[in-house]
């Protein structure tokens, strides 16, 4: 019985000191800093659009252009989205499911 | 040189409405393909298509959005174990090949018959296809509901158990999804079929995923983890393949994707929170509710074609709107689920570790 309250207590203080970690470990700082990157990188898409139009519907060795660009969006907005979750606190369950 | 002008005048004008329209469509649509694996396409393109963009735009677009999205999810899912790369690269090749071919099928048609051809090709393939496999995913989902037995593991279908057991030597790979060897005899046609899918109407994943648990039997939560894979090796190469002939709005494409990011994590997350079956009953809902949706859109481009008398302007408007209303359902049907999985799995987690807490404290 009190083998079984001390292991309770020590789950109990495991759960709370990782809830703690989590609570510092929130990923604000690279949030902010990917956030920043991302909206630099959009508002350079949407205010050239023109320019961005006409290269980018060239064609022929020019298709390396939306596919590279596609790359450094999902890199810089990907990590931003990413942590944008964890710091919001909506993460994956805790107990795994049992995937085969 | 014909491609690339067509191609720019075919691209639209974006303002603030348009811009905050796609992104939260993508938003939607990357919820549910973060949560099944595919299926931002099936929204995404005729998304594109209600704001007038010509169907081979779309669909060029949205494979490249695709690609970039589809690694995030697949990076955030492989974390939770869900994807086998193998058989998504083994399967991803082979749809490399049915997305060129099924490119070059797109190119004709619109060479041939135009805009209004390519477009009512994408949507006579979506209700035929939708119909088909949408009909039974979701007829799958419900028979495992109405049974009572949603935590049972899913049951490896019959057919599945004749590949498995089917040995051809020289071409027997083992797919750790699968926990069993299968020859690519079987996973190439798949694969291909995947692909040219992809490419001619933006949507690889609703044949991709069915056929991984269906015809190989992987269990869904894998089947839909690993076509994240497939769908970045095909994107990738289809993107390219629609870029080079100028065909890729790059704008649609990243904005698209700002919204689809968003959602790709939240339904990679979501995953983890539900039943198996949840994945088949989220997939064949929205199937067959774009499904009605696109179907409206028929007698439109058929009228276009002059393939039918000419319907009047009333009627094009009030089917234009059915089928966009309809399609916004199945936007919120899919985004719904997935959406009230998460937080009653977030909330169940919660009041757990409150208990454990206390009992702690006690």
């Amino acid at each position: 019985m009190l083998q079984a309250a001390n292991n309770l207590k020590i789950n109990g203080g495991e759960m709370a000191s990782g809830y703690n970690k989590n609570v510092r470990k929130k990923p604000i700082g690279k949030m902010i800093f990917m956030g920043i990157v991302s909206i630099a990188l959009y508002a350079e898409l949407l205010l050239n659009q023109d320019v961005i139009n006409s290269n980018f519907g060239k064609g022929g060795m020019y298709a390396f252009l939306p596919i590279i660009t596609a790359f450094v969006f999902s890199y810089f907005h990907g990590a931003f989205t990413g942590s944008f979750w964890t710091v919001l606190g909506i993460k994956a369950a805790k107990k795994k499911k049992e995937v085969k | 040189m014909h491609d690339v002008v067509g191609a720019l005048t075919n691209f639209v004008d974006l303002d603030a409405m348009k811009i905050a329209y796609l992104f939260f469509v993508g938003f939607v649509g990357g919820l549910v393909s973060g949560f099944i694996g595919s299926g931002g396409a099936f929204v995404l393109t005729p998304a594109m298509m209600s704001l007038g963009v010509p169907g081979l735009v779309a669909v060029a677009s949205n494979m490249c959005h695709k690609f970039p999205k589809a690694l995030v999810g697949a990076i955030k899912r492989a974390k939770y174990g869900q994807v086998d790369v193998k058989i998504g690269i083994v399967l991803g090749i082979s749809a490399e090949a049915g997305v060129l071919y099924g490119a070059h099928i797109q190119e004709n048609i619109k060479k041939a018959f135009g805009d209004a051809g390519s477009n009512l090709y994408v949507s006579a393939a979506f209700v035929v296809i939708l119909a088909i496999v949408g009909g039974f995913v979701l007829r799958d989902a419900l028979k495992t509901y109405k049974s009572g037995n949603t935590s049972e593991e899913e049951k490896v279908t019959k057919l599945a158990k004749w590949v498995q057991s089917v040995n051809i030597p020289g071409t027997m790979v083992y797919f750790k999804s699968l926990d069993a060897r299968i020859s690519v005899l079987f996973t190439i046609p798949l694969g291909f079929a995947t692909g040219m899918l992809a490419a001619t109407i933006a949507v690889g994943g609703f044949i991709g995923v069915p056929a991984m648990i269906y015809v190989l039997g992987a269990p869904s939560l894998m089947a839909s983890a690993s076509e994240l894979v497939i769908a970045f090796v095909m994107g990738m190469g289809g993107s390219f393949k629609f870029a080079l002939h100028g065909l890729v709005d790059i704008r649609l494409a990243m904005i698209i994707l700002a919204g689809s990011l968003f959602g790709i994590q939240l339904g990679a997350i979501g995953t983890t929170y539900v039943k198996p079956f949840m994945i088949k009953m989220v997939m064949g809902v929205i199937m067959v509710i774009v499904l009605f949706s696109r179907a409206l859109m028929v007698p439109v481009y058929l009228s276009q074609l002059g393939l039918i008398q000419p319907l009047s302007e009333g009627i094009i408007t009030l089917l234009k709107n059915t089928s966009f209303i309809i399609m916004i359902l199945a936007l919120f049907s899919g985004a719904f689920i997935v959406i009230k999985s998460i937080w009653s799995g977030l909330m169940a987690e919660r009041k757990m570790s409150k208990e454990v807490l206390k009992h702690g404290e006690a």
